[in-house]
C-alpha cells in the first residue's frame, strides 16, 4: 500500500496536518503536501478513470506532466475541472473529485468499454461513424458530444478575480531549478534587469532530490545560497508558482502566477497573467521522464522512477511496500537506493541493458538489492492496483520468466528535456542518439526582428544529464542571453558540479523487444486519450506517415497534457513501425500554453462591470432613470425608446413617434461624430473625402454630404457645416466617429502628406441636443436669447449664440422632415441644457424619444441610414443619390472606382419604398423572389428589405429596400417569403411616404 | 450657463491606491509644427514653461503642455481659463498653418496616488512603467485595458490619467479593479 513513511519529507511540514476530502472522504495530509501526495499517503492509489475505456488510472507522476490524477476541484462558483493533483497544493477545506466515471470510481460502467477494445482501435471513429451519412447529425454527434471530455464544465459563473501585469525585462529566466538560478546570477552579475520565474512553490527543481555538490557544497545548500544572493539583487524579480506558460514572437512571453490557489483564504486575485517583453529569454525548464512502454504500465501502483523518488523525498510517502524498478538507464538506480535506505522493500532492478549499468547500480548491489540485466516486465497485473509483474527477457516476446508480487513499480525509459518553450516561436531541435532525446539545435534558436535568436537553453532542458555539466551550461547560458541582450557578462568561472557518472542509458521503446500482440494491446502509450502501442502500429500499417497525421488519427498527444509523457515513446513507436529514424518521424508541434491556464488569467479583470467600455453621454444618468430602453450603438449606449409605466416598447415607440410629428420631441443626439477640419487646403481636402462639392460651401451654411472608399462603396454620410474661411465641421454617423477620423488622417498622413489640412475629433467635446417637431421654435424661443425663426436661422444654416444662458451652436438640419433644431453645447453643460429644454417644452407637449423613432421618422422621409441601406457593397447610386455625387469635380473619393463596369452595370439593385399590400410590416432582411431557380435550385432573388417598421403616423408598414431594375417597376407587387412560413407581399413605391414636398421641415 | 460637471463629479476610492476624479481640467489640442516659433510661443504663452520633448511633459506656472505626435501638443491649464487661451492662441498664431481647439469637455482625468500606483498602472498599460524607465516629465499616449489613455506622474507616487469623457466610469471602475485590496503585486 501507498503510506507515509516514519520521517523524511523535506517539503512537508508534520506540525500542520491539513484535512481535505477526496470523493467526500475525508482525509488528512499536512502543509507542504501537493493533493497527489496526499492522497498516496492516505493509500488513494486509484485517482480516476481513462477517457475511452474508463481503465482505472493512479497518480503516475510528481508534476506538471502528470496525464492521469486530473480531478475536479472546488464546488459551486469556484468549481474547476481537469486540475493535476501533482501540481496542486493542499490546503485545509480542499474539496476534490474523481472524473469520468459512474456511478463511482470504483464501480465504473463505462468501464465496459474496456472489454469491447479490441471493436474500438485508432481512427474507429472516423471509420464507424461515416455510413449512413444521415446517422452522424441525428445519432453519432450528439452520443459522441456525450461523451467526449474528462472534466465537467463549471455551471455557476467564476467567483474568482484575475488580473494581468505588464512586465519588461532585460533577460526573462523561465525554470527555477538550479541552472535557471544560475544562468539568472550569471546575467544578473552584469546589471541586466533579469526575471526568474518557476513554475511550482519551491526554488530548486529536482536538484534537491538527485543529490550532487557543486563547489563542493550539497547542491540544496548551494540552491539556498543562489537564492538568497539574487533576492538581494535590486535588479532581480523572482516570482514563484509562476509558470512561463509561452513564448511568441520578439520576446513576448506569458507567465501564469497562481497568486491563491494555494490559499484561497487570502484576499486578491487567483490567478495573474504575466504578458513580459524580454530583450532574450533563457529556457531552464528541466526534463520529463519517459515511461517504458510494456503491458498494463497504466495500473495504478505503475510510477515514474524519478517521481517515486520526490514522493519520498519531498513528502515521506512511498506508493508501495514491496517496489520493483525497471529501467534502461542508470538514473532509475536513484530510486531504488533512495527507497531502500528508507527502508522500502526493493524487490529488484530490471535493467533491460544486458551489461547493466555504472557505479550506481554498484550502489544499489551494495545495499543488497538484486539486480537482473536484459530483463523487462513482461506485465503489470492487478487492476486497480498493482498486484504482481512478470518479468520476462527484454530480448524476447514476452513469455514469463517468473511471476513476483508486489504493490508497487518504479519505471524509467530516460529523460526528454523540456523544449516546449524553446520550440513555441520556432525553436528547431536535434536528435541525440546517445541520451535517445531531442534536444535544442543551438544553430536554430527562435529569431527575433534582427533575425537573432532570443531563447538560450540552459541545463537539462538543453539536453544535459549531468550536474556537471548543467552548471556550466547554465554560466554559458546567462553569459550568451546577456551579451545578446546588449550587456556585458562578467568573467565568472562555472561553479564545479559534481555528481555520480553513469553508464550508457540503451533505448527500449517496447517492453519486451519482439512483444506480442496480446501485450502491446496492453501497452499504453497516451494514458489520458488511452492509446496503445498497438493503435500506433495499426496507424503506420493503413498508412499514416506522418506523425502530425498519426498524432490526429490515434489522437496520442491530444489531450490536457498534450503528449508530455506519451510523445516521445509514440513518435518511437512509429519509426519502428516505419522503419524509419526518430529524427526522420520528427515531432509534432509544440504550442503555447505549456500546461493549461484558466480562462479566467486570459481574461484578466475583463468581466462584469469593466467586460467592456460602455460609452456614456451627459445625459446618460437622466436617460436611463427616465425608462430607457438600451440600444448598443458601437461601444455606445443608446435610448432605443423612453417606455413609461405600463407601456410596451414598442407602444413607447409609436406614441414618441407621433408625438414628433404632431408636438415636439426631444433626442439626445451626442454620439454623432464632430471632426473638425482645418488649413488653407482643408476645401480641397473635404473635396475628395466627399462625392459632392464642399469647397464652396459658404461659412455659416450646412450641407448633406456622402463618403465613399477608394472602391466606390458608402462608408458616411452627414451633415457638413462652413465654420469660416479654412474651417469646417463634418458630422459623421454614431459608430461613424473614429473611423472617419482614421480615415482622414491616414489619406493625410500618406496621400496628401503636403496640404495644409489639420483635423481633430471632438465628437466628446459636445453634448448634442435635437428638438423637433412643429413646435420646436415655439420651445426654443420660449428659452429665448436667439433668433431662430425662419429668416434669422434658415434651413441647413447654422448660428453661434447664447440661449436660455447657454453658450450654443444651433444647426438647422432635420434628419426627420419636421422643423428641427440640433443644439450643441459643451459637454459638461450638456444635462443642464438638456433640463432647461424639457422645462421650456412642458408647455408644448415635449417628449423624449429614441433610436427607434429616429429611424421611423427618416424612413417615413425615405432618408438613408448608414449601415441598413449601405452594408460595404452599396454605392450612393443603388440609392438614388445620384444628386449628392457631384459632376464637376475633377476627383473625389470613389470617382474612378464608380465608373467601372460593375458599378455602372444597370441590374444593380436600386432604392425603392416598399408597401405591405395588407398594412402588416416585411420582414427585416427578407428577400424577394423571382423567376426561376438559379443553378443550385434556389428560388431566384430578385431584391431584399433594408429597413422596415411600422409607421403610426401613416398606419401601415413601411419598408425601404433594394430591388433589380425597381425604380422602373413602380406599382409592381414583389413577394417576400419570411422564415415564419408566411409570404409577404408589397407594392414597389416611392421611397419617400411622407411630405413628399419637403414642407414641414422648411418653416 | 450652469455649474459645470465633470463625467464623474469628483468620484474618489481608496484601496492599494487612492484613485480620484480629478474634475473639470482645461485641455486645448494644438496641431502644428512644433518645431515653429510661433506654435511653441503660442502654447508657452498659456503655461509659462517650455515646450515639452517627445514623449514628455513640460510644466510651468500656469499650465503643461505634452507632446501628443510630431505634430500635436496638448495644451492643459485651469478648465476656467481654456476658452480664453484658445482665442489668445488662435490669435497668436495668425496664419501659422495651425490649428487650436478646446478639448476640455471631451476627457475625464483621474488622479491615482500611492506607493503602489505604478503597480495599478502596470496591470492596466502596456508600459514599462518601472523606476528608470518611467518617471515624473515623461508622458505616454497608451492604452489602459480596453481604451485610449494618456498617462504621466506628478510625482514618485502619482499619476495622472486622461481619457475621453464618455468612457470616464468605465475607467474608474477599471482604476478601482486593479487597486482592490490583497492585490498588491510587489514588484517594484
Amino acid at each position: 500500500m501507498s503510506t507515509r513513511l516514519a520521517n523524511q519529507g523535506r517539503l512537508i511540514d508534520r506540525s500542520k496536518p491539513v484535512k481535505f476530502t477526496f470523493n467526500g472522504k475525508s482525509f488528512t495530509g499536512f502543509a507542504g503536501d501537493t493533493l497527489a501526495s496526499a492522497l498516496l499517503a492516505n493509500d488513494q492509489m486509484l485517482v480516476g478513470r481513462s477517457f475511452k475505456y474508463h481503465r482505472p488510472r493512479g497518480i503516475v507522476a510528481s508534476g506538471a506532466e502528470e496525464p492521469n490524477a486530473l480531478l475536479g476541484l472546488g464546488s459551486g462558483d469556484r468549481f474547476e475541472p481537469n486540475q493535476r493533483a501533482t501540481t496542486t497544493e493542499l490546503f485545509d477545506g480542499l474539496e476534490s473529485a474523481s472524473q469520468n466515471h459512474w456511478p463511482s470510481l470504483e464501480y465504473d460502467i463505462g468501464a465496459v468499454n474496456k472489454a469491447f477494445a479490441r471493436f474500438l482501435p485508432a481512427g474507429f471513429y472516423y471509420k464507424m461513424f461515416i455510413h449512413p451519412r444521415p446517422f452522424w447529425k441525428h445519432i453519432y454527434e450528439p452520443f459522441i458530444r456525450q461523451s467526449a471530455g474528462l472534466g465537467r464544465a463549471p455551471k455557476d459563473r467564476d467567483a474568482d478575480r484575475y488580473e494581468h501585469f505588464y512586465a519588461f525585462t532585460d533577460i526573462l529566466v523561465i525554470g527555477g531549478g538550479v541552472a535557471g538560478l544560475l544562468a539568472a546570477k550569471t546575467a544578473a552579475q552584469s546589471g541586466a534587469k533579469v526575471m526568474v520565474l518557476e513554475q511550482t512553490a519551491h526554488w530548486g527543481g529536482r536538484a534537491p532530490v538527485d543529490g550532487g555538490t557543486v563547489n563542493g557544497t550539497a547542491v540544496a545548500d548551494y540552491i539556498a545560497i543562489l537564492v538568497t544572493e539574487l533576492e538581494a539583487m535590486d535588479n532581480v524579480t523572482m516570482r514563484l508558482r509562476c509558470m512561463g506558460a509561452g513564448v511568441y514572437d520578439h520576446g513576448y512571453a506569458l507567465g501564469y502566477e497562481r497568486v491563491t490557489d494555494h490559499a484561497p483564504s487570502l484576499e486578491g486575485p487567483r490567478h495573474r497573467l504575466w504578458r513580459i517583453r524580454a530583450k532574450q529569454i533563457i529556457t531552464a525548464t528541466g526534463a520529463i521522464e519517459r515511461p517504458l512502454s510494456f503491458a498494463g504500465n497504466d495500473v495504478p501502483g505503475v510510477m515514474l522512477a524519478a517521481a517515486m523518488r520526490d514522493y519520498a523525498v519531498n513528502y515521506g510517502v512511498t506508493p508501495g511496500d514491496k517496489v520493483i524498478v525497471a529501467t534502461n538507464n542508470d538514473d532509475a538506480y536513484r530510486t531504488a537506493i533512495c527507497l531502500k535506505e528508507m527502508g522500502v522493500d526493493v524487490l529488484r532492478i530490471l535493467d533491460a541493458r544486458d551489461t547493466g549499468g555504472g557505479e550506481l547500480m554498484e550502489q544499489a548491489r551494495e545495499l543488497g538489492i538484486r539486480i537482473d540485466c536484459g530483463r523487462a516486465i513482461g506485465k503489470v497485473s492487478g487492476g486497480k492496483r498493482v498486484k504482481k509483474v512478470a518479468i520476462c527477457a527484454q530480448a524476447g516476446t514476452g513469455a514469463a520468466l517468473e511471476e513476483i508480487s508486489c504493490d508497487a513499480v518504479a519505471m524509467s525509459g530516460g529523460w526528454s528535456p523540456v523544449v516546449h518553450l524553446w520550440s513555441h516561436c520556432g525553436g528547431k531541435l536535434t536528435w541525440d542518439d546517445s541520451l535517445s532525446q531531442f534536444r535544442p539545435d543551438p544553430n536554430r534558436p527562435p529569431t527575433g526582428a534582427d533575425g537573432q535568436g532570443f531563447v538560450v537553453p540552459a541545463g537539462t532542458a538543453n539536453g544535459e544529464m549531468h550536474l556537471g555539466e548543467i552548471v556550466s551550461d547554465a554560466v554559458a547560458a546567462g553569459k550568451k542571453a546577456t551579451q545578446d541582450a546588449g550587456f556585458k557578462a562578467k568573467r565568472t568561472a562555472a561553479p564545479r558540479g559534481v555528481d555520480t557518472a553513469y553508464a550508457p542509458m540503451e533505448p527500449v521503446w517496447l517492453m519486451p523487444r519482439n512483444a506480442e500482440m496480446e501485450l502491446r494491446t496492453k501497452t499504453w502509450l497516451d494514458y489520458q486519450n488511452d492509446v496503445k502501442v498497438s493503435d500506433v502500429q495499426l496507424a503506420a500499417r493503413e498508412g499514416y506517415e506522418s506523425v502530425e497525421h498519426t498524432k490526429r488519427y490515434t489522437t496520442l498527444g491530444m489531450a490536457t497534457d498534450q503528449g508530455k509523457l506519451s510523445n516521445i515513446n509514440g513518435l518511437a513507436t512509429l519509426a519502428n513501425a516505419l522503419d524509419a529514424k526518430i529524427p526522420q518521424v520528427g515531432t509534432t508541434t509544440f504550442r503555447p500554453p505549456y500546461t493549461p491556464i484558466s480562462m479566467g488569467s486570459i481574461g484578466g479583470e475583463a468581466r462584469g462591470e469593466v467586460f467592456q467600455p460602455i460609452r456614456r453621454t451627459p445625459m446618460h444618468d437622466w436617460n436611463e432613470a427616465h425608462g430607457a430602453d438600451w440600444e448598443p450603438v458601437g461601444q455606445w449606449r443608446r435610448p432605443y425608446a423612453y417606455v413609461r409605466d405600463g407601456e410596451t416598447v414598442h407602444d413607447a415607440v409609436m406614441r414618441e413617434t407621433r408625438n414628433v410629428r404632431e408636438a415636439v420631441g426631444i433626442l439626445d443626439a451626442s454620439t454623432l461624430g464632430k471632426i473638425v477640419v482645418k488649413g488653407p487646403d482643408a476645401g480641397r481636402f473635404l473635396d475628395m473625402m466627399y462625392t459632392n462639392m464642399m469647397s464652396n460651401l459658404k461659412p455659416g451654411k450646412c450641407r448633406y454630404g456622402l463618403m465613399c472608399s477608394e472602391n466606390g462603396f458608402l462608408i458616411d454620410d452627414g451633415v457638413v457645416a462652413r465654420i469660416d474661411d479654412d474651417t469646417w465641421f463634418c458630422h459623421t454617423t454614431t459608430g461613424g466617429a473614429e473611423r472617419i477620423h482614421a480615415h482622414m488622417e491616414e489619406w493625410l498622413q500618406t496621400e496628401w502628406w503636403d496640404w495644409k489640412v489639420y483635423v481633430a475629433n471632438v465628437t466628446e467635446q459636445f453634448a448634442q441636443i435635437a428638438v423637433v417637431g412643429p413646435k420646436a421654435r415655439a420651445v426654443l424661443e420660449k428659452l429665448g436669447g436667439m433668433d431662430v425663426g425662419k429668416d434669422d436661422l434658415p434651413f441647413m444654416e447654422w448660428r453661434d449664440g447664447i440661449l436660455g444662458g447657454f453658450d450654443v451652436r444651433i444647426y438647422r438640419i432635420s434628419f426627420s422632415g419636421e422643423l428641427s433644431y440640433e443644439i450643441a453645447v459643451s459637454a459638461s453643460q450638456g444635462q443642464a441644457l438638456w433640463n432647461a429644454l424639457r422645462s421650456a417644452g412642458d408647455g408644448f407637449g415635449m417628449m423624449p424619444y429614441g433610436t427607434e423613432t429616429l429611424h421611423i421618422l427618416r424612413a417615413e422621409k425615405g432618408f438613408i441610414m448608414i449601415g441598413d441601406e449601405s452594408d460595404g457593397t452599396v454605392i450612393p447610386q443603388d440609392l438614388g443619390l445620384n444628386w449628392a455625387i457631384s459632376k464637376k469635380k475633377e476627383d473625389f473619393l470613389g470617382k474612378r472606382a464608380q465608373q467601372r463596369s460593375h458599378m455602372t452595370d444597370p441590374t444593380r439593385w436600386k432604392l425603392v419604398g416598399l408597401e405591405t399590400t395588407d398594412g402588416s410590416v416585411l420582414p427585416d432582411g427578407a428577400y424577394a423572389v423571382g423567376e426561376g431557380v438559379n443553378a443550385n435550385g434556389q428560388r431566384n432573388m430578385v431584391g431584399r428589405v433594408t429597413s422596415t417598421y411600422y409607421s403610426p403616423n401613416l398606419n401601415k408598414g413601411i419598408a425601404m429596400g433594394l430591388v433589380l431594375n425597381g425604380p422602373d417597376r413602380m406599382g409592381e407587387v414583389l413577394e417576400f417569403p419570411g422564415t415564419d412560413g408566411k409570404i409577404y407581399t408589397a407594392t414597389i413605391v416611392d421611397p419617400v411616404f411622407y411630405d413628399k414636398d419637403g414642407e414641414k421641415q422648411n418653416v | 450657463m450652469s455649474e459645470p460637471v465633470s463625467a464623474l463629479s469628483g468620484s474618489a476610492f481608496c484601496g492599494l491606491v487612492r484613485v480620484e476624479d480629478c474634475g473639470l481640467k482645461g485641455m486645448i489640442t494644438l496641431r502644428g509644427d512644433l518645431s515653429a516659433a510661433a506654435v511653441k510661443k503660442a502654447a508657452t504663452g498659456v503655461t509659462g514653461g517650455k515646450m515639452p520633448s517627445p514623449l514628455t511633459i513640460a510644466s510651468g506656472k500656469t499650465g503643461s503642455i505634452a507632446w501628443m505626435s510630431p505634430d500635436e501638443a496638448l495644451v492643459m491649464c485651469d478648465y476656467a481659463d481654456a476658452g480664453a487661451a484658445v482665442g489668445t492662441m488662435t490669435t497668436a498664431l495668425g496664419t501659422t498653418h495651425s490649428l487650436v481647439v478646446d478639448v476640455s469637455d471631451a476627457r475625464a482625468q483621474f488622479r491615482v496616488t500611492g506607493p503602489a500606483a505604478r503597480e495599478v498602472m502596470a496591470k492596466l498599460c502596456p508600459v514599462d512603467f518601472a523606476p528608470g524607465s518611467f518617471e515624473p516629465g515623461q508622458f505616454r499616449r497608451t492604452r489602459m485595458a480596453q481604451i485610449a489613455a494618456a498617462v504621466w506622474m506628478e510625482d514618485e507616487n502619482t499619476f495622472c490619467v486622461i481619457c475621453f469623457r464618455s468612457v470616464a466610469e468605465y475607467a474608474f471602475t477599471l482604476l478601482k479593479t486593479a487597486a482592490a485590496s490583497g492585490s498588491a503585486v510587489d514588484v517594484f
